[in-house]
């Protein structure tokens, strides 16, 4: 009997073998080894890398430029989440219903998510562009003047907050369309019988019936906001004057551009300890409050 | 155990014999792309007629992106043991390629007489970037200046003469205000002039400075001199092309997209480097022309753009045939024919007495333009930790064009910022 379950154990442990070492290989030991940098100096050719303690750190608390991306982070998160999520559902609802070309309307809306990134910054760089841009002949139609969408630190961020909703509502609409689908629509039916109103129906019961999705849309959008560089490449490289720099940028910018690598650790620990909180505060309010099937 | 031990040691002969018959001597570079055109074509082609006249060697070229990538994986791949003997990367690395202590000087790689007069045949405003404490570290390969792109037939609706491009500041500021034209309520439709300022803007702000007669950095890479009140006075005119004299939108121009601006006619003139050449005159509908930038106190552009670079680490043997590729991809006849595909400029004065380069420029003056200005050019701004210190720079030179700050105090913080950093290399 013993026997039996040792082996058993043994068997499980050899499953799940190979899944921990690449679990650790490529997800743990990289964090700890980017913290162990954090602590040392960067080494360039014939200088090692020696121990500095919470130096690195110091220097990242008197950091403007870190203060100033970490600020936009949070406006271009707190500008892009709930916008893409809400218009996601409404999509969604919308695509949902009884309306004739509905597979057109679905790949209409779909489309921003398959396309990659550059190719989306190049097409909107050039929506921006004073004088010739999109955005430019449409306001000069209504008699308004031309406007250096990306060259002024009062426009870039909102600019860039809305190409990525544009980018990311898409993607979303289509978990909440799974969702909606797999209502029954006995609820609806009972709904009705009952009395109750399109938006009462929609409150009550529908509503509550796609929290689980929204908290896993939430999880991702928090996540995205944090790692979406790409555009910066091609649109502001963080300018002017970093208005629209983001965190993950900076991190790109000071390990390769600066090749400070032991400094650009530490704002990863930095990126790590961020979303580490939100991730927790995430589980810990929206669990409670959200009702699994 | 004899038999295993007898193979093995069969092995060992067999294997010495093979790599004592073969010469065959195999190169990895890797190069990166800044500009339009086919530029990957062209150097695969350049590649295979090198192997065709040299059997012994063989070059692989490695497209790894634009030149903060190329240093990128080029450093990733000697850090990771791979073999690279030779890369082309930006001319402004140099101090950085030292401090990693990567890069072996030229001086040490050439033998014979012929070598070092090969050595001395660059034009020498391209060998700034490339010479440290004497030594020459770099060879010029895709260089390039900041030039003036005109629009012609915009010159002659204004009144202006097309010939005589403006040749100094208050020239420029007095063209570009009558370049500037404005619809029935009041809004721009065409700009005087164009200086971009996102992606490079210290490059821009170098040529100002030049122009001014002072340059931004010592030649040793230790010093540098943003707040110098030539310097000072420099930004104060860029700023004031949009925020006194209105001939310039406000705010960041966009590098990428400012070609496409000048080619559709919202700007008048526009400062760009040479590598735009070939795309310009492929897509232009109207009449232009490429003039030298204009002068304050003198004519002045800082040079761009990449050299060779032959790694430490590579073999004696190695180094030796990447210095014969190096020197077949920068005789007269190659570096005029890389001219005229890309822009760029030809590296070398007697590149421009081969019959190809000099028919080119007697059918098309703008391509002389960027050599003639080589005379006033001065070097690229490259000092230790290149990259830090010039961003700093770029973030004063922006938040100054948008208004968020003065000149002077600007320059005063990137000067105390660089100052810091710097500290470590004195």
């Amino acid at each position: 009997m013993t026997v039996v379950r040792v082996s058993n154990q043994v068997y499980g442990w050899l499953l799940f073998f190979p899944a921990a070492v690449m679990f650790f290989l490529f997800t743990h030991y990289p964090i700890l080894a980017t913290l162990k940098a954090s602590f040392f100096s960067t080494p360039r050719g014939a200088r090692p890398a020696r121990f500095v303690g919470l130096e690195n750190y110091r220097v990242m608390f008197d950091d403007p430029v870190f203060w100033k991306v970490l600020g936009n982070n949070f406006i271009f998160a707190a500008g892009t989440i709930p916008l893409s999520i809400g218009l996601a559902l409404l999509m969604a609802v919308w695509v949902n219903g009884k309306l004739s070309g509905r597979s057109i309307v679905r790949t209409a809306y779909f489309t921003p998510t398959v396309l990659p990134m550059i190719a989306v910054a190049n097409i909107w760089l050039f929506f921006y562009t004073p004088q010739i841009g999109l955005l430019d002949g449409l306001t000069g139609l209504l008699g308004f003047p031309s406007r250096n969408w990306l060259g002024e630190p009062s426009t870039v961020m909102s600019c860039l907050i809305v190409m990525t909703i544009w980018k990311e509502a898409g993607f979303f609409m289509i978990f909440y369309l799974a969702a909606l689908q797999s209502i029954s629509p006995e609820l609806q039916d009972a709904g009705r019988i009952e009395g109750a109103g399109r938006w009462y129906f929609f409150r009550r019961v529908t509503w509550p019936l796609l929290m689980p999705t929204t908290v896993f849309i939430l999880f991702n959008a928090v996540i995205n906001a944090f790692k979406l560089v790409d555009h910066l490449f091609i649109m502001t490289k963080g300018g002017p004057n970093n208005a629209s720099s983001l965190l993950l940028y900076y991190i790109y910018e000071v390990a390769f551009s600066f090749w400070d690598t032991a400094y650009a650790s530490t704002l990863t620990m930095a990126l790590l300890a961020v979303l580490a909180v939100l991730a927790l505060s995430q589980f810990v309010y929206l669990e409670r409050r959200t009702h699994y099937q | 155990m004899r038999l295993i031990a007898t193979a093995v040691v069969f092995c060992l002969l067999l294997m010495t014999s093979t790599s004592a018959l073969a010469q065959n001597v195999n190169l990895t570079m890797y190069y990166p792309v800044a500009v339009g055109g086919p530029i990957t074509k062209i150097i695969d082609e350049m590649i295979a007629d090198f192997q065709k006249d040299n059997p012994g060697i063989t070059v692989q070229a490695v497209y790894a992106g634009n030149y903060d990538d190329t240093r990128t994986k080029a450093l990733a791949a000697l850090n990771a043991g791979e073999p690279v003997q030779l890369s082309v990367l930006f001319s402004i690395d140099v101090f950085d390629l030292m401090d990693q202590d990567v890069i072996v000087p030229f001086d040490d790689l050439v033998a014979t007489d012929e070598e070092r007069e090969w050595l001395r045949s660059f034009y020498p405003a391209l060998m700034q970037n490339s010479t440290v404490d004497g030594k020459v570290y770099g060879i010029p390969f895709q260089r390039s200046t900041i030039v003036m792109y005109y629009n012609k037939d915009a010159f002659r609706d204004a009144g202006l003469d097309p010939e005589s491009p403006p040749a100094t500041w208050d020239e420029m500021v007095q063209a570009s205000k009558k370049l500037t034209k404005r619809d029935a309520s009041g809004n721009v439709t065409q700009w005087g002039v164009h200086v971009p300022s996102s992606g490079y803007p210290y490059w821009m702000f170098q040529a100002f400075a030049m122009q001014n007669n002072q340059v931004l950095m010592s030649g040793d890479g230790t010093e540098v001199y943003f707040d110098h009140p030539a310097v000072v006075e420099s930004l104060e005119f860029w700023r004031d092309l949009s925020h006194a004299h209105d001939v310039m939108p406000r705010g960041v121009i966009d590098w990428g997209t400012l070609r496409q601006k000048f080619l559709e006619g919202s700007t008048a003139m526009m400062w760009h480097t040479t590598g735009n050449l070939t795309p310009v005159r492929n897509e232009a509908r109207f009449d232009f022309g490429v003039a030298m930038l204009p002068a304050k106190q003198r004519r002045g552009s800082p040079t761009g753009g990449g050299n060779f670079y032959v790694f430490k680490n590579a073999s004696a043997e190695e180094q030796k045939a990447a210095l014969q590729f190096i020197r077949w991809m920068t005789s007269p006849e190659r570096a005029a024919d890389w001219s005229i595909a890309t822009g760029y400029v030809g590296v070398r004065q007697d590149a421009y007495a081969t019959p190809a380069l000099s028919e080119y420029v007697e059918g098309f003056s703008a391509a002389a333009v960027a050599r003639d200005q080589l005379e006033y050019a001065t070097a690229e701004f490259s000092t230790f930790e290149t990259a830090r210190v010039k961003k700093f720079l770029d973030d004063a030179i922006q938040s100054v064009l948008t208004g968020q700050a003065q000149p002077a105090q600007a320059l005063q913080g990137a000067q105390a910022a660089a100052e810091r950093v710097l500290r470590a290399y004195k």
